[in-house]
């Protein structure tokens, strides 16, 4: 396979589309509910958006390749029973196989079917695209939402415990012990942002960060 | 008909010409809705079949590590796991109908048991706790299995977050008093946390109540190990 085609203007666009100017949470403003519930750490945030782009990608892929099959009546239903034996699906294989991972995501890993980016990304894209370009697509909208949720994982949990990716070897093994970091020593505690008000408070701040750059950018050219 | 007219058939029919005649049909959509619905239920089934007994295993061994932190190793050599007791609980208000006593044994003789119970009515629901006790009723350690207190204050329960949970090592029914069972804004003798008082008095009175359940079965318990 020739990967130059990543490359292309085509390919370049899904990505730019999927990390930052179509990004799922801060221009959609989809997926909020599992992004508050899970994001009191960075740790957590990435393990969640992890998950969601083994789904994302699986699910793209699959609605994909049967796009023909699929009758544009009966769409929904088919695309919901989909994602929903997908994530049943990592639930059970990380129970199994990654069960320190699965005590700590475990709850919120059902939360994946609620995340209507998914639902979303096959509607729009997948369902009238070309296999590998819909793989691109899930893979580069996974991203997007991962890199958010790590971001406010860690805004929220530096200001709430003063540590960052806490229980980070949980999440990807002892090797990665290195990453777990106390940022402020002797830290009090902020409750605030470790509950989901504080969440909404930072995403408010991350939208409206990321309308200032778009704008700056406007201006610019 | 052999292979290779069968084979040329469906990639006939599966040509998206094909298809988009038969997509507005009645008839195709219930077939290819209950298609997918019985291949994500197969897929589904088979997962479940290649993964539930490694799922049960690690849910034991989960479990085994929760004893082993309220029953020290030393004090028995059968297995938790498998040497245990169901009774009857709904009047002990222990969170469920029937408890599951686990029994430390060292040579045939009961030594301590463990069981989990549950205090139904914490600040933000239930929480789960285990607890070990020796045969003389003495608290050899509890633990919280889970909970959904608040996160930096609440949670000061747990292990991990606090020394607190320590503090009950040792009591028992007889060297603290029944009044004396209570966090230290109840005049008791526990200590309560700033900022959260409900969550430490809900614990303790659990503690309690499980103690109590000990002590009305404890002749039960003590002489399931007498040996034949």
């Amino acid at each position: 396979m020739n990967l130059s085609i990543f490359f292309s203007p085509e390919y370049k666009r899904i990505a730019r589309d999927g990390l930052w100017d179509n990004n799922v949470v801060l221009t959609q403003n989809l997926a909020l509910c599992p992004l508050l519930a899970v994001t009191g750490t960075a740790t957590n945030g990435l393990g969640m958006g992890l998950a969601t782009i083994a789904v994302m990608v699986a699910s793209n892929g699959i609605v994909s390749l049967n796009r023909h099959l699929i009758p544009s009546e009966i769409r929904i239903p088919i695309f919901v029973l989909l994602i929903a034996a997908l994530v049943t699906l990592v639930d059970i294989c990380l129970n199994a196989w990654m069960h320190e991972l699965h005590k700590v995501l475990g709850l919120f890993i059902p939360l994946i079917v609620t995340n209507c980016a998914i639902l979303g990304r096959v509607e729009s894209f997948a369902s009238k695209q070309e296999p590998l370009p819909s793989l691109w697509d899930g893979f580069m909208m996974g991203v997007g939402f991962t890199l958010v949720m790590v971001i406010l994982g860690a805004m929220r949990e530096i200001s709430s415990t003063g540590t960052l990716f806490a229980n980070a070897s949980v999440l990807l093994g002892e090797s990665f012990r290195f990453m777990e970091l106390t940022v402020i020593d002797d830290y009090k505690g902020f409750l605030l942002t470790a509950l989901p008000p504080g969440g909404f408070i930072m995403l408010g701040f991350l939208v409206a960060m990321k309308r200032l750059f778009d704008q700056k950018a406007e201006k610019k050219s | 008909m052999n292979l290779e007219t069968i084979k040329a058939q469906l990639k006939a029919w599966l040509e998206p010409e094909n298809l988009e005649k038969l997509r507005p049909k009645l008839g195709y959509q219930t077939g290819v809705l209950a298609g997918f619905a019985l291949a994500a239920a197969l897929l589904l089934g088979m997962a479940d079949l290649a993964t539930r007994g490694v799922i049960q295993l690690r849910l034991e061994e989960d479990l085994k590590a929760k004893l082993e932190e309220v029953i020290p190793a030393e004090i028995h050599d059968n297995d938790l796991l498998f040497d245990t007791v169901t009774l009857p609980s709904a009047e002990a208000n222990l969170g469920a109908a029937e408890t599951i006593v686990y029994l430390a044994k060292k040579q045939g003789d009961v030594n301590a048991v463990c069981f989990k119970f549950v205090a139904p009515d914490g600040y933000a629901g239930a929480i789960s706790l285990v607890m070990g006790i020796d045969k003389n009723g003495e608290i050899l350690g509890v633990r919280v299995i889970s909970h959904t207190e608040t996160p930096g204050l609440g949670d000061k329960i747990e292990i991990s977050k606090s020394k607190w949970i320590l503090s009950f090592n040792g009591k028992s029914l007889d060297n603290v008093s029944f009044e004396q069972w209570a966090v230290k804004k109840d005049n008791g003798i526990f200590d309560q946390f700033s900022g959260a008082t409900i969550t430490p008095r809900k614990v303790v009175l659990a503690i309690r109540r499980g103690l109590e359940f000990y002590k009305a079965n404890q002749a039960t318990l003590l002489a399931t190990g007498e040996k034949l």
